[in-house]
């Protein structure tokens, strides 16, 4: 709540991103009731900075600054909200969406060469290759 | 019965316990497990976007080979592809759902892979579990010889065999079929709420303390049900729920550990298998004891 | 014979684009074509002057019309012919206008040419015309409700004190639906069963009614102002009143009875025993025993009701009793069942105890009121919205529209019951639209009911204290709220009765995509169906709350009343009739008929019941020996016409026959005419009841007098109350393309399609995909026409 209140102007550029990213997802964002069961079941909610429902929102009103949402990276594709949503929206996949459009770029979340040696080594092979796929591009 | 079967990476490694087991529990209800020639990485988690095509050419090559298996005489009119891992499971499911509903989609996998003969689209993805189903727990229960009496276990589903529901094997809300395995083999499973809760799966790597929490969370839910063990299909939920109860211990100092085991290693227990192919040695928390306490080692 | 044939002008619509002299010039024009005149307007009087004076001048006994499409004028045509004594079936109307000239406006060769083969086509079928008399059927003022909740019992009332003489089946052993169960109702809070108590009450007593209460329907045959229902009456195992040892309603038995289960109209909260009245307001207010629980009736020596009984009332061998009635119209008022929330696992409703939804609430609530609550709510109450409703992981998409209101009102209840509750409200979008009902919601807010927006997720009960916590989201704040609660109320849905089931099947109601029953239309004929004769009342229909479902139930009376007040109908004379000369008694055609119409009479002819026909024409490709024919639409004249529609075919020129059901696709056809949307002209629609109607051998007919391609253009299945037509069409045309196959003839030349009448842009897509397909096929060689069919008919 620390946040000052800022204005949001709607212009084509927001337009685009929402479309690109119910492109790449091939979920209808604009379908989402904003009901928040996604956010309440997720798993991983208290480790995000907006909740999932906020993500949707944020989405639809072509908010650029999702992709750098915590949340974004933190959505680990569990897929309890996929199985829940009213709406039948896909929320994983708008996380995973948001990702890609960040990993196309080159940018990575992880860098792997900080993995702890002895961690790597005990290690599920699993555990490392989803990471890599989630979070690296 | 001959059946092809996907193995995937991590059981050739930190998962070779649950592998054994299952190959010899298989045997011994009549099912022999061929391995697919030139298997290659399952994908590893489903790709979720829908411009990713290339994403699917790993899983559709393993469905292929299944394909070639029939045509070789390797086994007989089976297109199941058995598979152990859950997250396996998932992603070549997914996969193969995909190539079905968008048959363009396959045209290009195909082509892409143009030196081969190409996916027909024959395969049929399952779960050892579903394989267990299809033969019938009571079946199994028959062939038990040690049941594993006064033993309360806590199914762990997770997220890669229910969710989404299209690739699910039960009720991703209200599943039940590793407990009717439970029951299969003569233990008790215990009723608890986290069975289905995310493990916090790869953020293992990266961000462990997401991990840990929930490690702990779901570990203590099972306790506060009155488990003393967990079981699971999961290579990845093994090591989130096993091998990380070190730093549950850490963290949080009031937490008892607790048992986590592949749902195979109790089978094989419980049909009279011994020593080596249970391979209780390459489980974290040591299971022993509690075998040992209840009188099943 | 004499035919007279009138072209129309239609003030220069029809003949500023079709060259009428042409038309003259070119059209069939056979010895019998008595007459041929034109006219600006053969709708108005002077033209259907014409008509009459040329009959009676002319002793003219066939008429063709060149005009407009046959739904605007042909009422006006054939009382024209009946006015100067000529039967009105000995007409037909080519369709000029949506057809021809407005459809091929831009082409105007085209557009004459094909008026020329749609009026050869009309004259063809007109020679062999012959007259058809209707039916008249006495009406009488008999009338089926089915299910008596506030719906059934409101029309039935209505009927009744309009004279109709009505019987009210009810399914239950008391009248009042769900209503009966409520506490009070929102948004006035007046008590449900004050104002129930006293229609049930005048239901029970109304000369006109017969209460029929503890009964099934067992079997309802007939689809037009005249049915037949077959009800089967559980027995009450308590002997009835014209008894002289009747139940004196004592309750001395009540209190014997070992027996505890759930009362239903308690929904659990309070038992009953196995011999019980329903509610203190049941109606009939007699005992009865429940043949499920009471122990005597299950095989065991319990005798306590009996031996306690002054009257000796109990009946132990009663068994159900069938009862047929005949009545010429139905309400259907089945209501509706709450959603079964054990499905929705996250919940918890089902496993937790604290987890009750919201018709046990009523009762809840009811009795907190009561000052004797059998169960306390505790300090925490929360209500959660939209179970089972708005969700399509379980299909069901549609508001329920009665939730958020119930449970504002159950809240209200509470709250004022019970000042010290913390209630919460869990809503996504709250629906508060109807008169009286944002004060109510109002009201509810300043009484300290707090409204989250937000839909809970997650469910988990305290295994010590039962008490439920709830995960979810306020989607306003975006904070995530894990709170415990005392109690935690589901604000359930409503879906369709199950046991509306049968007799939606055997009355071949429709059902919208929500599963409720449909409309005929959804803003004109609101509580009419498509079966002339049933009417619709209340949440069968769809959602609603009691006023709205008072109003509809109050309209379907009225509608019924409307229908009877004919006193007489005249059936559609269009139906199918057996040549009893050639059926030779194989039955084929009795399991095809979709409404039982065909009966075998006793010389073991098939015969048709007119008053169940509907004229379809399904049967007439099952009989084999070609002994099943349809009125208006005989196989002689869909040949003759057909083979008239093609005559005029030049080499090098293509042509499609379409045959048009006429309660879709040939209206299409007019409606693209209408907003003069262009087509491809090589077509020529014909115009028949239903794609079904078209037989195989009508097909290769075509084919072999010069079709190049079949199309069998029928309504949609979804929704359409021929449904079942559409596996009979497309068994017709797998039939006829195996046949065409064996003649070396491409399968591609005969297909069927589904057309709504809205469907514009895909008619005329069709049409054009046709002619391009036609042109890119070679025309199919004379040897293989004729070794396609033998052109015997
Ligand atoms: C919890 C709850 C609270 C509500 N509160 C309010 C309120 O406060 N105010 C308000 O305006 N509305 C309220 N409603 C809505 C109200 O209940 C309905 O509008 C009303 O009951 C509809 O009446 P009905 O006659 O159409 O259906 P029903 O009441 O369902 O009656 C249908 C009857 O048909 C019978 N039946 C079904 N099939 C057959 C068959 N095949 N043969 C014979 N009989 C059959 C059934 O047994 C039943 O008795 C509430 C609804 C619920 C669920
Ligand atoms: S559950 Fe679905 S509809 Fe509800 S807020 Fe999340 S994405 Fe939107
Ligand atoms: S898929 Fe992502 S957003 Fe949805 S519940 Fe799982 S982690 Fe949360
Ligand atoms: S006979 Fe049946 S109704 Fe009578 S007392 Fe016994 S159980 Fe109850
Ligand atoms: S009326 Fe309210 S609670 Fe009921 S379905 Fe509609 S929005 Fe949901």
């Amino acid at each position: 709540m620390t946040d000052k209140i800022k204005k949001i102007r709607l212009t084509d550029r927001n337009v685009k991103f929402l479309e690109k990213v119910e492109e790449i997802s091939g979920e209808s964002i604009t379908l989402c009731d904003q009901c928040g069961t996604c956010s309440a079941g997720c798993p991983f909610v208290e480790e995000m900075d907006i909740t999932p429902s906020q993500l949707m929102r944020e989405v639809l009103l072509g908010q650029e600054e999702v992709l750098r949402a915590r949340t974004t990276w933190i959505c680990a594709s569990c897929f309890t909200c996929t199985v829940r949503c009213p709406r039948m929206l896909d929320v994983s996949k708008v996380a995973e969406a948001l990702r890609q459009i960040g990993l196309r770029q080159a940018i990575d979340e992880i860098d792997i060469n900080i993995i702890d040696r002895e961690e790597y080594r005990k290690m599920p092979t699993i555990a490392l290759v989803s990471a890599y796929r989630k979070l690296t591009g | 019965m001959k059946i092809p079967y996907y193995p995937g990476c991590t059981l050739k490694t930190t998962a070779r316990n649950m592998e054994i087991s299952a190959i010899e529990s298989a045997k011994i209800l009549g099912i022999e497990m061929i391995e697919l020639p030139r298997w290659n990485c399952c994908g590893v988690v489903a790709s979720l976007t829908s411009d990713d095509l290339i994403s699917h050419l790993a899983p559709v090559r393993n469905l292929m080979r299944v394909e070639e298996m029939n045509e070789e005489g390797l086994v007989e009119n089976e297109y199941r592809m058995l598979t152990l891992c859950s997250m396996c499971f998932n992603t070549l499911r997914r996969s193969n759902l995909r190539m079905a509903e968008n048959p363009e989609d396959l045209i290009s996998i195909n082509d892409v892979m143009y030196l081969e003969k190409g996916y027909d689209g024959k395969t049929e993805v399952i779960h050892f579990f579903e394989l267990l189903d299809s033969i019938g727990f009571d079946k199994i229960e028959e062939k038990v010889k040690k049941p594993l009496t006064g033993l309360k276990i806590a199914p762990y589903y997770g997220c890669m065999l229910l969710r989404p529901k299209e690739v699910g094997i039960d009720s991703p809300e209200d599943p039940t079929i590793i407990q009717r395995f439970i029951s299969s083999i003569g233990a008790e499973p215990v009723p608890w709420e986290a069975k289905t809760i995310c493990c916090g799966s790869y953020h293992t790597v990266s961000n462990k303390d997401i991990v840990i929490k929930l490690a702990y969370e779901i570990i203590t839910n099972a306790r506060k049900h009155g488990a003393e063990a967990i079981i699971t299909s999961c290579p990845l939920c093994a090591f989130n729920l096993d091998d990380r109860q070190k730093e549950v211990r850490e963290k949080y100092l009031n937490f008892e550990p607790m048992p986590v085991l592949y749902f195979s290693q109790l089978l094989a227990l419980a049909l009279g298998l011994e020593g080596e192919t249970l391979g209780l040695e390459q489980n974290y928390i040591d299971p022993k004891p509690l075998l040992k306490e209840k009188g099943h080692l | 014979m004499k035919v007279g044939v009138y072209l129309c002008q239609c003030g220069g619509n029809i003949s500023n684009v079709v060259d009428l002299d042409a038309v003259e010039k070119y059209m069939d024009n056979g010895d019998d074509i008595v007459v041929i005149k034109q006219s600006s307007h053969m709708c108005s009087g002077a033209g259907q002057k014409l008509i009459t004076d040329d009959i009676a001048a002319q002793k003219l006994d066939r008429v063709v019309i060149a005009s407009c499409s046959p739904q605007f004028h042909e009422k006006t045509f054939r009382a024209a012919l009946q006015k100067a004594g000529l039967n009105p079936y000995l007409l037909e109307i080519a369709n000029f206008r949506e057809h021809c000239s407005w459809a091929h406006k831009d082409k105007p060769e085209d557009a004459t040419q094909k008026s020329i083969d749609l009026l050869n086509a009309a004259i063809a079928k007109a020679r062999l015309d012959y007259p058809l008399e209707e039916t008249k059927m006495k009406l009488g003022n008999e009338v089926l409700v089915i299910g008596a909740g506030i719906a059934g019992i409101q029309a039935a009332l209505d009927l009744a004190d309009t004279g109709q003489k009505v019987y009210l089946v009810e399914r239950l052993p008391t009248i009042g639906g769900n209503m009966a169960i409520l506490t009070k109702t929102f948004p006035t809070e007046d008590c449900a069963s004050c104002i129930l108590s006293p229609k049930m009450a005048a239901a029970q007593a109304h000369p006109n009614i017969t209460l029929i209460t503890d009964a099934e329907i067992e079997h309802i045959l007939g689809h037009r102002l005249h049915f037949e229902a077959i009800i089967k009456v559980n027995p009450r195992y308590v002997k009835p009143e014209i008894d002289m040892d009747e139940c004196i309603g004592c309750a001395l038995c009540e209190e014997a009875c070992p027996v505890e289960t759930p009362n239903y109209w308690e929904q659990g909260i309070v038992n009953r025993k196995a011999i019980y009245i329903p509610a203190p307001h049941a109606i009939p207010y007699k005992y009865l025993i429940d043949p499920e629980t009471c122990l005597n009736l299950n095989g065991g020596s319990c005798n306590a009701c009996v031996d306690v009984c002054p009257q000796k009332a109990m009946d132990f061998d009663q068994r159900p009793e069938t009862i047929k009635v005949e009545v010429d119209s139905i309400v259907v008022a089945t209501g509706f069942d709450i959603y079964d929330a054990t499905e929705k696992h996250v919940f918890g409703y089902g496993k937790f105890e604290n987890v009750v939804n919201g018709l046990e609430m009523e009762r809840i609530v009811d009795h907190i009121m009561e000052k004797d609550p059998p169960r306390q709510v505790g300090k925490r109450v929360a209500f959660v919205q939209c179970v089972g409703s708005r969700d399509e992981q379980i299909g069901r998409e549609y508001c329920s529209r009665v939730c958020c209101m119930y449970s504002v009102k159950l809240a209200s209840l509470l709250k004022q019951a019970k000042p010290g509750t913390d209630i919460y409200i869990f809503y996504t979008d709250l629906r508060a639209f109807g008169k009286g009902f944002e004060e109510y919601y109002k009201r509810a807010q300043k009484m300290g009911i707090k409204f989250i927006r937000g839909k809970p997720a997650h469910f988990t009960e305290d295994p010590d204290t039962k008490k439920v916590t709830v995960l979810v989201e306020d989607t306003l704040s975006r904070e995530i709220i894990e709170s415990e609660f005392d109690l935690v109320v589901l604000a359930v849905g409503l879906g369709p009765n199950r046991h509306s089931e049968k007799v939606a099947d055997d009355l071949k109601l429709a059902r919208s995509e929500d599963g409720f029953l449909k409309e005929a239309h959804p803003k004109y004929r609101p509580v009419d169906t498509l079966v002339e004769g049933v009417f619709l009342a209340g949440v069968a229909q769809g959602p609603k709350d009691i006023p709205d479902t008072v109003a509809q139930a109050s309209a379907a009376a009225a509608k019924v009343i409307v229908a009877l007040a004919q006193k007489e109908f005249s059936l559609d004379p269009m139906l199918a009739f057996v040549h009893p000369e050639l059926c030779d008694g194989c039955e084929k055609c009795l399991g095809v008929c979709p409404v039982d119409a065909i009966v075998m009479n006793d010389d073991d002819k098939a015969g048709i019941k007119e008053t169940l026909c509907i004229g379809c024409g399904a049967c007439i490709s099952s009989c084999p020996t070609g002994a099943i024919d349809l009125n208006g639409y005989t196989n002689e004249q869909l040949f003759a016409e057909v083979e008239a529609a093609l005559k005029s075919k030049k080499p090098g020129e293509r042509r499609a026959i379409v045959f048009g059901d006429s309660g879709s696709t040939y209206r299409l056809a007019d409606t693209v005419g209408v907003r003069k949307m262009k087509y491809a002209t090589d077509s020529r629609v014909l115009m028949v009841p239903s794609g079904c109607r078209v037989t195989p051998k009508l097909i290769l007919f075509a084919l072999s007098k010069g079709a190049d391609a079949v199309l069998i253009g029928d309504s949609p299945v979804k929704g359409n109350r021929f449904e079942w037509a559409w596996d009979f069409t497309s068994a017709n045309v797998e039939s006829a393309k195996a046949k065409a196959a064996e003649a070396g003839i491409e399968g591609e030349r005969i297909f069927s399609i589904e057309f709504s009448a809205g469907d514009l842009a895909k008619f005329i897509e069709t049409m054009n995909d046709l002619s391009d397909k036609m042109a890119r096929l070679e025309p199919i060689p004379d040897d293989k026409k004729s070794s396609l069919f033998d052109l015997k008919r």
